[in-house]
């Protein structure tokens, strides 16, 4: 990785304020609606960048418990699936839906963090 | 279709329709569906002028097979006899047109954006009377008789829920989330109790909306003959209540109230036990068309941030999905 500045996320931030300031007030219609989609991509990878590394390796650990196994996240992903297509887990087990709940609501922190059920979710903690 | 080719070919559709006198006037393309070229335009004749939109396949990929333009034509009239709130259809395209596959209906203003309806204060006094309108329209749909129908298909919740794991497995993605609610739902298959015509489509979104209520039914490429409780379930998927989640149907109003209307309406009993298996499949449904936009954009199907951007929201049904399967 490259230590020089800017950082990603001063990079990223360069780039979202050129699309705010300089390049949003030029468009309209159509144009206009996809820039705004597209600063809403950009701000989930700056969340991706500042949140992403902790998420995943947290939920790597949490699937290495549950599973009782040694992985990468993809490969330990892998085998939840086949264990529960399998019916070796079951949507009953609370370990399983704990452990997904956890992974879902750190996905939504980075993808949709103001998605009303997870502001619901968080309420309820 | 450039422009001129569409305006000259549609005024010989619509003349071959309603005599030489007749002509097109304020020919508009409008954005449409994903999967649809949807233009409106009058037909002036004489003094009269009759307001028509109409829509075209143009060819994109599909994410589940869907009626072919004419077959929907010939639900929606039906549909139409059976006075449902629907766009009356004017015409059906045939091959002497030159257009594709498509057919006009009558043009009913009003507003389909969900988030517009929820918020707008101009539509205060259409939201006190949705739910009851939802309950009754879907009655209406529901009783539709069968022997006045075009032929369809038929889908039983086993048939979707197996369709639904061939479109998960294609996509080639491990789902922890997705393969715990494919197991609950073959868990919970429901028995068929009714059959019945299923709009297939109908939530928020798909309702044309003006400040009094809801005025027609939109989009019924997917109808098809099935469980009635499909349509409440899909109506009621968190994803279309547009933040406003407590609100159970389409984020305006509340599932008992419609269930109470239904039943004033339709004057039989109902059975609901397969409403959560509907609402849980709806769910995995538009996770899975969030991750079908996805790859057509990874694939190159179809080039667009907006496609891509629509793969991220496929996280929000996975919370979803194990909200709703904890609460069952």
């Amino acid at each position: 990785m490259p230590d020089n500045r800017p950082t990603s996320v001063e990079l990223l931030d360069a780039v979202q304020g050129f699309l705010k300031d300089d390049v949003l007030p030029k468009l309209a219609g159509a144009d206009a609606y996809h820039l705004r989609v597209a600063q809403n991509a950009l701000a989930i990878l700056g969340r991706e960048i500042a949140l992403g590394p902790a998420l995943d390796a947290a939920e790597q650990e949490r699937l290495m418990t549950l599973l009782g196994a040694v992985g990468t996240r993809d490969e330990l992903n892998a085998m939840l699936c086949a264990h529960i297509r399998d019916r070796k887990r079951s949507y009953k087990d609370p370990y399983v839906t704990a452990h997904l709940l956890q992974t879902a609501m750190g996905k939504m922190s980075i993808d949709n963090p103001k998605y009303a059920t997870c502001v619901q979710e968080l309420k309820r903690r | 279709m450039e422009p001129d080719a569409l305006l000259q070919r549609l005024t010989t559709a619509v003349q071959r329709r309603f005599g030489a006198a007749a002509a097109v006037a304020d020919l508009k393309a409008l954005s449409g569906g994903a999967s649809a070229e949807t233009c409106s335009f009058d037909v002036i004749v004489g003094a009269q002028s009759r307001p028509l939109i109409m829509q075209r396949m143009a060819g994109a990929q599909q994410f589940e097979a869907s009626l072919d333009r004419a077959l929907q034509a010939a639900v929606q009239k039906t549909a139409y006899d059976s006075k449902v709130p629907v766009a009356e259809v004017a015409f059906v395209l045939d091959d002497t047109d030159g257009l594709g596959n498509g057919y006009a209906m009558q043009r009913i203003e009003g507003e389909t954006l969900g988030p517009r309806i929820l918020k707008g204060a101009e539509f205060a006094t259409a939201r006190s009377v949705m739910t009851q309108q939802c309950g009754k329209i879907l009655a209406c749909i529901h009783n539709v008789d069968m022997a006045t129908l075009p032929p369809l298909p038929r889908r039983t919740g086993a048939d979707s829920l197996k369709a639904m794991e061939s479109i998960y497995r294609k996509c080639g993605v491990d789902l922890p989330v997705f393969e715990l609610a494919l197991q609950w739902l073959s868990d919970h298959v429901p028995t068929l109790p009714v059959e019945t015509l299923v709009h297939g489509d109908f939530r928020l979104g798909n309702l044309i909306v003006g400040p009094e209520g809801i005025r027609a039914v939109l989009d019924w490429e997917m109808a098809h003959i099935g469980d009635p409780m499909e349509d409440f379930g899909w109506l009621s998927v968190p994803s279309w209540r547009y933040g406003q989640l407590a609100n159970d149907v389409g984020g305006f109003g509340r599932m008992v109230d419609a269930f109470a209307a239904y039943k004033i309406a339709n004057g039989k009993a109902i059975n609901t036990d397969s409403l959560k298996f509907w609402q849980i499949l709806g769910t995995l449904k538009w996770g899975l068309v969030c991750l079908f936009f996805a790859f057509q954009h990874i694939n190159g199907d179809v080039r667009s941030v907006e496609r891509a951007s629509i793969g991220r929201r496929t996280s929000e049904t996975e919370l979803d999905l194990l909200v709703l399967m904890r609460e069952a």
